[in-house]
């Protein structure tokens, strides 16, 4: 029997099965009394998943905020949080969208489908926008190398990073690889996608003017991503064969390629008012928030959905995280041009029900009404947790064991040969070769370069020229987070933004993914709350607005939460795409050029790390004024053509720098180290340093740019020569560097 | 007269049709869409089929997209002469539509490979190698994850001593295809399949570090200045 309205105000003491859909009893009381009534089951599944953590943002929202406190000022900000993604001015008439969001849990309950899915909602978050999608990324987080569950999932999320994102034809430019034992059973698989849109075709998702239809357009309706509606089912139905449902969605590439085709063809023939992606909580979603924002109503019938499954229930409706799907607001006047567009590419779309001025959303079933809300109280007004937070009692113990108490190496070269072929700093070309960098024809940079850069002037045919480009990168250390999340998210928007600027590009805007534990844990919610503080504080500094993000928490294990880490992408634009400076050692004879001071800084290093197994101190400072006017010097630089090459030093510090520049393109160098300590020199981690090379006659005009921004700037020597060597330290043949760089993923991963 | 006019075939799925009209553009000539659904070839001189995973590669790669109703307008041009490039998926649909003998299978690593790839051109002759030698050694991409050319050995005896095995892996075989086999032309020389992509290789800010492609775009645009 179909539970509605009508029935909910009959039998108002039928219990609810609200605790098994994780809503907690006065979230359940809350949702009575807005409805002055008991919610329908349909009621309930929507209420359920959009007040869930991971659509209402419930425990971090108050943190969030700091985002738009502490926002600088920035002109480049078109749309910011929020929405489904945030917008930035790129020049020209051009406009970026980018997002970074998590797709954990999933990917690890099922690797391939769950990474694949990943993508496919990114890539849905920015085609709502208006744009179109360019390129993608991926930071990526597992257990150790050597852990027999590293090999199930690994292997899994990168073919279903591969086959989705390969086969929708976007260039994956980037991303990250780390291995650390605290992500066993818990990996990290962070999706980011940009778009690219001209200024004036921004669409946002809003369902304004009543009588415009209400049109879902894509893959039909399955059984997909539903295990908390079955649990209505059963309860309500006591239907068993409602009972076994996957909990992960299944994606379909190939649709979401014909959906971006026919999404770009809708936009360029202005037929759309309002669009929203239809991610997680599915219909429910995108109705009440479509409705939220817009005129403020809604009637839908949901008989109307097309199904892939006749058997679903209108619960299982609502909540179907079916991939592939989109739903759009079109006048009555456009809907036949809107239908013919859907149809040449070959995409199912149908009219499920129109815009409303009553304020309220009303679906029906069957000519019964099942759903009768304010969609607001839904969509925006779920609530909002202050949750309590401490410093977790180990922190000052952690914070005090100091690596300056571990043995230090007299054998530099090994050393270095150790690192480099240790998972976070081995080659990670076993994954990227398993992705499409150059579909699309804009790629410029892409891994391992510091930054992915990406022609803009050829991606719409049509579209105004323009020179420009952008760049993108995306860090984040768990280890220095681990030690201090304030700082360790501080350093995480340095690097990203240092990777962006070592190409040559301006950063302009950031978007973050926050991976922490349980925020019912008061010492993960320190962790979260000081990251936020860190990362706001930090985006101030250096003037780049969040433009919007994620937040994925329960990554814990039991009560082991991993370390906590916060991803941080950062977007980049340069006036002129052929002024990018290309990746590492491109040449001989140029001279090698060390900007930034190095200190004693092995907190959280991968030296400590690797050679020891040593987690403790402090990570290192986090100059914000330092990154800033190294940013500077770069971009000024590569737009002056004074630098060749460059390549950030951060993981595994100078040592890791100069082997993979010298590895960039086989080209050595001969250097000698600036300050007395070689293993300090070599091995440390400071931040705000990065390795240029310039031309001779070129070095008295970038060393007087360095002096005007007080940048420091140490010439070690000159690029050439069949080895990297360090004068008095290390002589390493390239061919030596690479066999051990290379060898170590495909010696896991190939057998 | 006016630039030679290379068509550029998009199915659903296809993804590098832009890039290859692109080439097309950069080499001088006049890119003209072709649409899968339009029995129409537009009267173009030539026609390349593009990369991609036309129809999800679903069934088998190519499998689908050789009865689209453009398909059945360009295998006749084609055994009648019209020049005919098909890269990657686009050479996976040619050897569906038995333009082109064998198949493209999976690839022996059982993983999709994109790399920069040295290809040995073993065929100038061809109406899309007329602008290398051969012998001459270039770079390009390959990326796909069905690139493992087989044949029985009759049809690879057969393509060997006639001259149409046109470009051959160098350097390592990415994907496991028999003789190192990366590329192949019918008997006539007018139609063309391989597996890499020159369309990623024609310029020098993007793609692959090689401009290496552009001479199979102006060896088919030079030819019809001269016919």
């Amino acid at each position: 029997m179909t539970d509605s309205v009508k029935r909910a105000a009959e039998t108002p003491d039928e219990p609810q099965p609200y605790v098994e859909l994780g809503m907690k009893a006065e979230e359940y009381e809350r949702v009575r009394s807005i409805l002055g009534r008991r919610p329908t089951s349909s009621e309930l599944a929507i209420y359920s998943v959009m007040w869930s953590e991971h659509c209402s943002y419930k425990s971090s929202k108050v943190h969030l905020r700091q985002f738009g406190t502490k926002a600088p000022k920035s002109d480049a900000l078109l749309v910011g949080m929020g929405e489904n993604a945030g917008v930035v001015d790129i020049g020209d008439g051009w406009a970026a969208t980018f997002k970074i969001e998590s797709h954990n849990h999933p990917s690890y309950v099922e690797p391939h489908q769950g990474a694949a899915t990943g993508v496919g909602g990114i890539v849905r978050d920015i085609m709502s926008m208006g744009a179109r999608p360019v390129a993608v990324m991926d930071a990526l987080r597992f257990g150790a190398l050597d852990a027999p569950d590293t090999r199930r999932v690994l292997p899994g999320v990168v073919e279903g990073i591969s086959f989705y994102g390969n086969c929708l034809g976007l260039p994956n430019i980037g991303g990250e690889l780390v291995f650390d034992p605290c992500y066993i059973g818990n990996p990290l698989v962070n999706a980011l996608c940009v778009g690219l849109l001209r200024k004036d075709q921004i669409k946002l998702a809003t369902a304004p003017g009543p009588g415009n239809k209400v049109v879902l357009f894509g893959a039909r309706t399955g059984p997909d991503g539903i295990g908390g509606a079955s649990v209505l089912a059963s309860a309500t139905f006591e239907d068993e064969s409602h009972a076994k449902r996957p909990a992960v969605q299944v994606g379909d590439p190939f649709m979401e390629k014909l959906l971006i085709e026919c999404c770009l063809e809708l936009f360029e023939a202005d037929v759309v008012v309002g669009i929203q992606d239809l991610g997680a909580a599915g219909v429910s979603c995108a109705t009440t928030e479509l409705a939220a924002k817009g005129t403020g109503g809604m009637r839908v019938d949901l008989g109307l959905v097309p199904l892939r499954d006749p058997s679903l229930l209108p619960e299982e409706i609502l909540m179907s995280e079916s991939q592939e799907r989109m739903m759009a607001v079109v006048t009555p006047e456009d809907i036949d041009a809107f239908m013919a567009i859907c149809s040449r590419w070959d995409v199912p779309a149908t009219v499920i029900g129109e815009v409303t001025d009553t304020g309220r959303l009303v679906m029906t079933w069957h000519d019964e009404v099942i759903v009768d809300i304010p969609p607001g109280t839904a969509a925006d007004d779920g609530p909002v947790y202050e949750r309590p937070l401490h410093e977790p009692a180990s922190q000052a113990a952690l914070n005090a064991d100091d690596p300056v108490r571990l043995p230090r190496p007299a054998d530099l070269r090994a050393t270095l040969l150790e690192l480099l072929a240790s998972s976070n700093l081995a080659s990670k070309e076993w994954v990227t070769s398993q992705y499409d960098r150059y579909v699309r024809g804009n790629t410029v940079l892409a891994m391992p370069a510091d930054a992915g850069v990406l022609r803009i002037g050829e991606v719409m045919p049509g579209a105004e020229e323009t020179d420009r480009g952008i760049a993108l990168a995306t860090d984040g250390n768990g280890r220095y987070a681990k030690l201090d999340p304030y700082a360790g998210a501080q350093l995480a928007l340095a690097e990203a933004y240092r990777n962006v600027a070592v190409t040559g590009a301006r950063p302009l805007a950031v978007t973050n993914c926050l991976n922490f534990g349980s925020p019912e844990d008061p010492e993960v919610m320190w962790q979260f709350s000081e990251a936020v503080r860190g990362l706001a504080d930090a985006c101030k500094t250096l003037g780049v607005p969040v433009t919007g993000g994620n937040v994925s928490f329960y990554n814990q294990t039991g009560s082991t939460p991993i370390h906590p880490t916060p991803v941080v992408g950062v977007l980049g634009v340069l006036d002129d795409v052929h002024k990018r400076v290309r990746h590492g050692f491109t040449a001989p004879d140029l001279k090698v050029i060390l900007l930034g001071d190095t200190g004693e800084e092995f907190g959280g290093s991968e030296w400590a790390h690797v050679l020891h197994g040593h987690l403790g101190g402090l990570p290192p400072h986090a100059d914000l004024e330092a990154e800033r006017s190294l940013a500077t010097v770069l971009v000024e630089a590569a737009e002056r053509g004074l630098i060749e090459g460059s390549h950030d030093v951060s993981d595994g510090g100078l040592a890791i720098a100069l082997a993979e520049a010298t590895l960039a393109q086989s080209v050595g160098a001969t250097v000698q180290l600036p300050g007395v300590d070689p293993f300090v020199g070599l091995f440390s981690e400071s931040a705000a340093r990065a390795l240029v090379t310039v031309r001779p006659e070129s070095f008295g005009a970038f060393a007087e740019l360095c002096a005007r921004h007080e940048v420091p700037c140490y010439g070690l020597g000159t690029t050439g020569g069949p080895a990297l060597r360090v004068e008095g330290v290390l002589e390493i043949p390239v061919d030596e560097l690479r066999a051990t760089h290379q060898a170590t993923l495909p010696l896991t991963f190939s057998s | 007269m006016g630039a030679a006019r290379v068509g550029v075939v998009t199915f659903p799925g296809t993804l590098d049709d832009q890039d290859a009209a692109r080439a097309v553009r950069h080499a001088g000539g006049e890119a003209v869409p072709l649409w899968h659904a339009d029995r129409d070839l537009k009267a173009v001189d030539a026609v390349f089929l593009p990369g991609g995973f036309s129809y999800g590669d679903y069934l088998r790669c190519g499998a689908i997209s050789r009865f689209a109703p453009l398909m059945e307008e360009l295998i006749p041009a084609a055994r009648a002469g019209l020049p005919v490039l098909g890269t990657c998926n686009g050479f996976q649909i040619l050897c569906e539509a038995h333009l082109l003998p064998g198949a493209l299978t999976r690839n022996e690593g059982l993983h999709y490979v994109c790399r920069d790839q040295r290809i040995l051109v073993e065929s100038a002759t061809t109406a899309w190698t007329g602008d290398y030698t051969s012998g001459q050694e270039i770079l390009l991409p390959v990326k796909h994850g069905e690139g493992r050319y087989v044949a029985d050995p009759a049809t690879i005896d057969a393509l060997e001593s006639g001259g149409q095995i046109v470009f051959r892996y160098v350097g390592g075989n990415p994907n496991g295809s028999i003789n190192d086999i990366a590329g192949i032309s019918n008997e006539a020389g007018n139609v063309v399949g391989l597996m890499p992509h020159p369309e990623h290789a024609v310029e020098d800010l993007t793609g692959a570090p090689s401009v290496d492609g552009r001479g199979f775009f102006t060896s088919i645009l030079k030819r019809f200045v001269n016919l």
